[in-house]
């Protein structure tokens, strides 16, 4: 079955979709999504170090977007520029150096668009080991610290002030938010993963009411994102990564909905 | 637990921030039971010593030291953004792990048990400082900090939420640090007052603090004095058990 590459980019994105959806509303509760940018644009320079030294496309690119993560906080340190600006100058500057380096590679030829948008054809038994392994690894780290991180993104001083060390946890739930990203990359390009980890979270907003609902109609919607997009993509022969966007997005628009009628019947 | 065991001690300690120290020479100490509190102007350090004793900020000079873990926190403000959806019950379990029993019961004591499924936005000022103190009673600590918990009550509101304060410090045996504005409080009711300007102007029992000398200048004569004379004056009469009645 899992012979046809159809088949394979289902599976690889379905267990994305489950990752992404609890990651999301974390990134949106904490109101990370350029955070989350910033570790896709620096993907691609881990993309490329991959490339040049042979490593696995994943692992280059968690190391990097780690790094990336290490050196915000370090800078933030430093400076006092806003935080935006800070990661806009990480994430162009690493886009850039990842874009030059791959001009000193010319031996190598580069899928940049599949880089950029997705590639549901390069799919391997190997990627969905590693989405599946990968992804059971981080829901559970996730699953485990949930309880510290949650209160930390409601509030920090008072998950401080209680003993749940919000630092070690926000700290971790970087780190997964690069793992997140680093399993994803092949399956929806780096411009992107953003968008598949903030659009089903935040259609899910529009339509629940407590967190946990929220996190679960997540993971369902980006699973119903990934399957219509891929059928989409196979029909309409368009780039996987997009057209699992584009349904994401037209499920926000549809779960805004409900709230309109809502509105509309108080009155 | 004896009934003067000690909590938490702050010793000398200060928080220096870049150009200048917020406060310093700090030293305080809260017991089981005791209601100490914390009163100054605005930007005289209360809540950042408040937040020196919760561990929130490291003293950059003096020591913290705590002997229990037991720690519930009423912070002065807290701002939820509408993108996390929470209701009343899932605020309530935030650090701690509680039967829907236990959650009921807590709000209960703040008068707000109706509102166990609503969403956290929707809650109006003051509905939010009662779910915020009940939520702290609901751990059951051992010190218990608040950081001005009345703020946006309406009037008679103030008074039921300084009762089951003081209800909590005597049923609980926990040790409070309270931030407050509301000097009758203060010196009616709690132990122990603290002076703050940036270091501390004064400090001991309400009777000698309000005939200090630094106390009267950071107040004024006429604010302090009708201190005295206000004691009792109430729009209303307490009943003996406390409750309220006009």
């Amino acid at each position: 079955m899992l012979d046809d590459f159809f088949t394979r980019a289902l599976v690889a994105g379905i267990g994305i979709a489950i990752i992404t959806g609890p990651l999301g509303c974390l990134v949106i509760w904490r109101r990370l999504s350029y955070f989350g940018d910033t570790l896709a644009h620096s993907a691609l320079l881990g993309v490329t170090l991959a490339y040049a030294f042979s490593l696995n496309i994943a692992f280059s690119v968690f190391v990097i977007s780690a790094v990336i993560a290490l050196l915000l906080l370090n800078l933030q340190k430093r400076t006092r520029l806003a935080g935006d600006s800070l990661l806009g100058l990480l994430a162009h500057s690493t886009l850039a150096i990842g874009l030059v380096l791959m001009g000193f590679l010319s031996s190598i030829r580069f899928d940049i668009m599949g880089l950029l948008f997705g590639d549901i054809l390069a799919v391997t038994l190997q990627d969905i080991a590693l989405v599946w392994i990968g992804g059971f690894i981080i829901l559970g780290i996730l699953y485990f610290i949930w309880k510290s991180l949650f209160s930390a993104t409601v509030n920090y001083d008072l998950a401080s002030a209680e003993g749940m060390k919000p630092n070690i946890y926000n700290m971790i739930f970087t780190l997964l938010l690069a793992g997140v990203i680093a399993l994803s990359i092949k399956m929806i390009g780096t411009l992107l993963i953003t968008g598949l980890l903030i659009i089903p979270a935040a259609a899910s907003r529009n339509i629940t009411n407590n967190p946990k609902q929220m996190v679960f109609v997540a993971i369902l919607i980006g699973i119903l994102s990934v399957t219509i997009g891929l059928f989409t993509s196979l029909e309409l022969n368009t780039s996987s990564g997009p057209s699992i966007i584009v349904i994401a997005l037209i499920l926000f628009i549809i779960s805004l909905i409900p709230l309109e009628l809502r509105g509309k019947l108080q009155k | 637990m004896s009934k003067n065991n000690l909590l938490v001690s702050l010793e000398n300690a200060g928080i220096y921030k870049s150009p200048k120290w917020l406060i310093r020479g700090v030293s305080l100490e809260v017991k089981s039971g005791q209601i100490v509190t914390l009163i100054g102007p605005n930007g005289s350090g209360k809540t950042t010593t408040a937040k020196m004793v919760l561990n929130i900020l490291e003293p950059d000079e003096g020591s913290l030291k705590r002997y229990t873990n037991k720690i519930a926190y009423v912070p002065q403000k807290i701002n939820i953004d509408w993108t996390m959806p929470l209701r009343v019950v899932d605020f309530m379990r935030l650090t701690n792990n509680l039967s829907n029993n236990e959650i009921i019961e807590s709000l209960n004591q703040t008068g707000v048990e109706k509102l166990f499924k609503e969403q956290i936005h929707g809650l109006s000022g003051g509905e939010f400082q009662r779910v915020l103190l009940a939520r702290a009673i609901a751990k059951k600590p051992e010190l218990l900090v608040l950081d001005e918990p009345v703020q946006g009550v309406d009037f008679n509101g103030e008074i039921d939420l300084y009762n089951i304060i003081k209800n909590i410090s005597a049923n609980l045996n926990c040790g409070i640090l309270l931030v407050s504005h509301d000097l009758h409080f203060v010196m009616t009711a709690t132990d122990h007052v603290v002076c703050l300007n940036g270091h501390i102007c004064c400090s001991g029992k309400p009777s000698s603090v309000i005939k200090d000398k630094a106390y009267i200048e950071l107040f004024g004569e006429h604010r302090s004095k009708t201190l005295t004379y206000y004691q009792h004056d109430h729009d209303h009469t307490h009943a003996s058990d406390g409750s309220v009645s006009s």
